[in-house]
């Protein structure tokens, strides 16, 4: 006969690890990864492997330091090194993405607990010292060696350095309307940027991947988003309802800080209720950087804000429990 | 024996910045060079010396009631005979501090060793200890100051230290890079001494 166990609920079994989930990033980001080194040639692959292998080295060397078991094996080191490297522009120092993941995983991460205990997404609040600390080599960004649609890019060597991303122009803060790359490109692939944020037709393939296997829900990135059109359209530079909506989702990180940034499980609510509020503060933020503020691009911040936000939102959104008097009858 | 107890005190076990995270303000705004931070805690142990002999002499005579407005003059008109000296003779350290020489005024640490000590205790002790807890703030400000200035400027008192390559985290000057720099400095110190738990 069975020994029968008797143990606390929950009694749902699931199949999913951290290691499986965060194999599914990965394998949801490759497909943006193949067309940053496409668009940006062999110093994009460099800059990845590079950030990966110093946020793996760096995790296992903290802890080591801090006598905690070493859990590189979980992935969780390599979706954050490959993080970092996509919010990265293609020309920057290769020692750049070494001390962004030190950062990343050291400060951010580690320091506070390690997995499931970062307050903020390691990438992110990597990538904001980093923009804070050397401002010209994360702004400096240089053409795609190739079009969007395969042909080789002549122009590109030719002035690689101080040319303006689609979002700077369409803010007026460098070159003219006239230069704005078409929509296509934008979507495609193609454009001057990060290098992860360049190809919104494959973050989306890996989404919707993501998506499909549920690792995230659909909940922050759809607010997120909806939220940035609807105000990029209302508050145009014409006046009312005149802004460029499309052009606003598809330029600059939106698509990425959305689906893969946003959704990080421990510095993002936990309910439903939570999320959506998450996602339509993201999207505010974003919109008044992007329309009002000082940067040409504002997910990094608005996503950094909204995560030290998440606790308090998970505090005003908990549901009811079953049973329990409402305080407010 | 009491003395020098009573000095690393100040220096060590209480030190103002790392122990007591007193006079933050200061320390955050000010500590973006070596040098600010010098100046800065030495105008704060003069006053804190002042103060505390002072306050101690008249402990009899003050009464409980008004003894923080008492206290609040006294440390003001050591100050004020601060800020006038450094006006005189070091102009240019007197201009980077700016408003922070005035607002020892209300520095809480000055006061706190006012309230806590000098007002209970004999002249003497109450000058070693402003002398001891003036040094604490002052190594702790250089402390701070020197990994700001190093990291953020690439130099040490003004000072090169690296060559021509290495490009500076500007941040660690900018207000992020207090917060940031002290954060570690007080985990690392809570590590090494085992007060971590």
């Amino acid at each position: 006969m069975e020994p029968l166990i008797v143990s606390s609920s929950p009694h749902v079994y699931s199949k999913d690890t951290t290691a499986r989930i965060m194999l599914d990033v990965v394998l949801a980001l490759l497909p943006a990864a193949a067309a940053g080194v496409y668009f940006f040639g062999g110093r994009a692959a460099l800059i990845m492997v590079i950030s990966v292998l110093s946020a793996v080295m760096t995790e296992a060397i903290v802890q080591k330091l801090m006598k905690k078991p070493v859990t590189i094996s979980d992935w969780s080191a390599v979706v954050t090194g490959l993080m970092l490297a996509f919010n990265l522009p293609p020309t920057v120092p290769l020692w750049l993405p070494v001390v962004g993941s030190a950062i990343a995983i050291a400060l951010v991460k580690q320091a506070f607990g390690g997995l499931g205990h970062n307050f903020m997404n390691p990438a992110l609040a990597a990538r904001a010292i980093l923009l804070a600390a050397w401002p010209v080599y994360m702004t400096t960004w240089a053409d795609p060696i190739h079009g969007a649609m395969g042909a080789v890019n002549a122009a590109a060597s030719a002035d690689a350095v101080s040319s303006a991303t689609p979002l700077a122009i369409l803010k007026g803060l460098e070159g003219t309307q006239e230069q704005l790359p078409p929509l296509w490109s934008i979507i495609v692939g193609g454009t001057r940027g990060c290098l992860g944020e360049t190809s919104d037709l494959a973050l989306l393939l890996g989404a919707a991947y993501l998506l499909w296997r549920r690792v995230i829900s659909w909940r922050i990135p759809f607010s997120f988003i909806s939220t940035v059109a609807l105000l990029t359209w209302v508050l145009g530079p014409q006046g009312l309802f005149t802004g460029n909506a499309i052009y606003h989702i598809f330029s600059g990180g939106l698509i990425l800080g959305a689906f893969y940034m946003a959704t990080d499980y421990s510095s993002s609510p936990v309910t439903p209720k939570g999320q959506i509020i998450m996602g339509i503060g993201c999207g505010i933020i974003t919109s008044i950087i992007r329309l009002y503020g000082g940067y040409p691009e504002g997910v990094t911040y608005s996503i950094l804000l909204m995560n030290v936000a998440a606790p308090l939102i998970d505090r005003f959104t908990m549901p009811r429990i079953y049973g329990e008097v409402r305080a407010d009858v | 024996m009491k003395a020098v107890k009573v000095f690393f005190n100040g220096v060590l076990n209480e030190n103002p910045t790392f122990r007591m995270v007193l006079g933050m303000c200061p320390t955050l705004a000010l500590t973006t060079a070596a040098i600010n931070g010098i100046g800065m805690g030495l105008a704060t142990t003069f006053v804190l010396v002042g103060s505390n002999l002072v306050i101690s002499l008249l402990k009899n005579f003050v009464p409980q009631k008004i003894r923080i407005p008492a206290f609040v003059v006294v440390i003001a008109t050591f100050v004020t005979v601060v800020s006038m000296i450094m006006q005189a003779f070091l102009p240019e350290l007197n201009k980077s501090l700016g408003i922070y020489i005035p607002l020892i005024v209300v520095n809480c640490i000055i006061l706190a060793r006012a309230e806590s000590f000098a007002s209970k205790n004999s002249v003497l002790l109450s000058i070693i200890d402003g002398l001891g807890m003036g040094i604490g703030f002052t190594l702790a400000l250089l402390l701070l100051g020197s990994i700001r200035e190093i990291v953020g400027a690439g130099t040490w008192f003004g000072m090169p230290v690296f060559s021509d390559g290495f490009s500076p985290a500007v941040i660690m000057i900018l207000p992020p890079g207090g917060f940031i720099t002290l954060g570690l400095v007080l985990g690392l110190l809570n590590k090494l001494t085992g007060r971590a738990e």
